[in-house]
């Protein structure tokens, strides 16, 4: 924490390169290069909000899927339903949000999925209930080993 | 003229709303939260504003990458519970304040402050929890709401020294008006949480305390943290927390903390709110 600082700065002109919230373990920060290579398959999840699609892609996922300008990986994660997979591949996680509510499943079955190692819906469940996932150990890469 | 009366922080966590729209608030599960919203709501009750500025973002509900806004006003007369996913929320409409909104907009963009303004806009979880966590379940929402959006999803995010000055340009809007109305700030999400990723689930109740003991008795405080200070801290949709700051902005340099209540966990998020006069 930079708490009694200046605002650290932006690192300049070059979107690609690295971040100073890279060593965060775990996280997938939305930034450009995410929005950039998720975008068409952020769109695909953000259609889910209109009932019309929610009911088209229910009668054949595939078929809809293929109307997005999405990459093949893109499509299997989300037939799939590999929530890690697709962040890695550019969701964000409020957009992934949507096929889990579209399952009618809790988010919790999402964040279990995505947790390492995975949890069930109960596991994840009960260590929230326990005080949540520790902070001490997982804010950088140097330290972590995901709680 | 118009009159800021009281600010609140709460977080907007949709299973919050669904657990009141299912009736389910009687479970184990959500008893001690529920039995935390006692005291607010009853603050609330004794203490309605004509208008409440509810700063809020969107969660891919109205907005998203194709276009999306810094910060947003909404000018419109109504705003309808949005359809996220699981068809709207069975609560009321959301009714605007064009006359203050517009007078925001004129006010905080003769300040520097390039508002986008929206008159056509379905608001999800993030405004409409708020106003079920403070007013319960009414057949109508017993004031009038000015929605202000904030881009939290989207790195970069406004900075939170940024956001604070926001919630200054506002009260100078405010305190401009040339009706004779009270008003009321609320400045929703957090605190610490993280839905994405291997770490999902981290909470951190050590920043989260210091955050709200800084809202109250150094606010500059929390404008001196990075956007990775928030992700490192208090995990990477904790960085919401920055909208708060919108809030205490709009307050008076000193204020008396009226209530606090702060619980782990509601969903994979720690839940805290907290409701300010000024001094």
């Amino acid at each position: 924490m930079s708490e009694g600082t200046t605002p650290a700065k932006p690192k300049g002109p070059n979107v690609e390169g690295s971040r100073d919230y890279d060593d965060i373990p775990g996280t997938y920060v939305f930034d450009s290069r995410r929005y950039r290579s998720g975008y068409h398959l952020n769109m695909f999840c953000m259609s889910l909000n209109r009932a019309e699609c929610r009911d088209e892609f229910a009668r054949d996922e595939a078929a809809y899927l293929n109307k997005f300008s999405m990459t093949e990986e893109q499509r299997q994660a989300v037939l799939d339903r590999d929530y890690i997979k697709l962040l890695q591949l550019g969701a964000n996680v409020y957009y992934t949000f949507k096929i889990v509510s579209h399952d009618r499943q809790p988010p919790q079955v999402m964040y279990g999925k995505m947790s390492s190692p995975q949890m069930s819906f109960e596991e994840f469940q009960e260590m929230m209930i326990a005080g949540g996932r520790p902070i001490d150990g997982n804010r950088s890469i140097k330290e972590s080993d995901n709680g | 003229m118009a009159r800021l009366i009281a600010g609140m922080g709460t977080s907007h966590v949709p299973g919050v709303g669904a657990a009141m729209d299912n009736g389910k608030t009687d479970e184990d599960y959500w008893v001690p939260l529920f039995k935390g919203f006692e005291p607010l709501r009853a603050w609330h009750r004794e203490n309605v504003p004509d208008v409440n500025i509810v700063v809020f973002n969107d969660h891919a509900t109205s907005m998203a990458l194709n276009h999306y806004s810094t910060f947003m006003l909404g000018v419109g007369d109504q705003f309808q519970p949005a359809d996220e996913g699981w068809g709207p929320r069975k609560v009321p409409v959301v009714e605007g304040h064009p006359e203050l909104a517009w007078h925001l907009v004129e006010s905080l963009i003769l300040d520097e402050f390039d508002m986008a303004v929206t008159a056509d806009f379905d608001v999800d979880h993030g405004l409409t929890v708020p106003l079920s966590i403070a007013y319960d379940q009414p057949l109508a929402w017993p004031t009038k709401i000015i929605p202000l959006c904030v881009n939290v999803i989207q790195y970069p995010q406004p900075t939170p020294l940024r956001c604070y000055k926001l919630g200054q340009s506002i009260r100078r809007a405010i305190d401009s008006f040339d009706q004779d109305i009270t008003v009321g700030i609320w400045g929703t999400g957090g605190l610490s949480h993280q839905l994405g990723g291997e770490r999902a689930g981290v909470v951190n109740a050590e920043f989260d305390k210091k955050f709200l003991d800084n809202l109250v008795d150094d606010p500059l405080a929390n404008t001196r943290l990075s956007h990775t200070d928030f992700i490192r801290e208090a995990g990477a949709e904790g960085i919401e927390m920055i909208m708060w700051n919108v809030m205490r902005g709009a307050m008076n340099e000193k204020v008396n903390e009226v209530y606090r209540f702060y619980h782990i966990p509601v969903s994979a998020t720690a839940y805290g709110a907290i409701i300010l006069e000024n001094e």
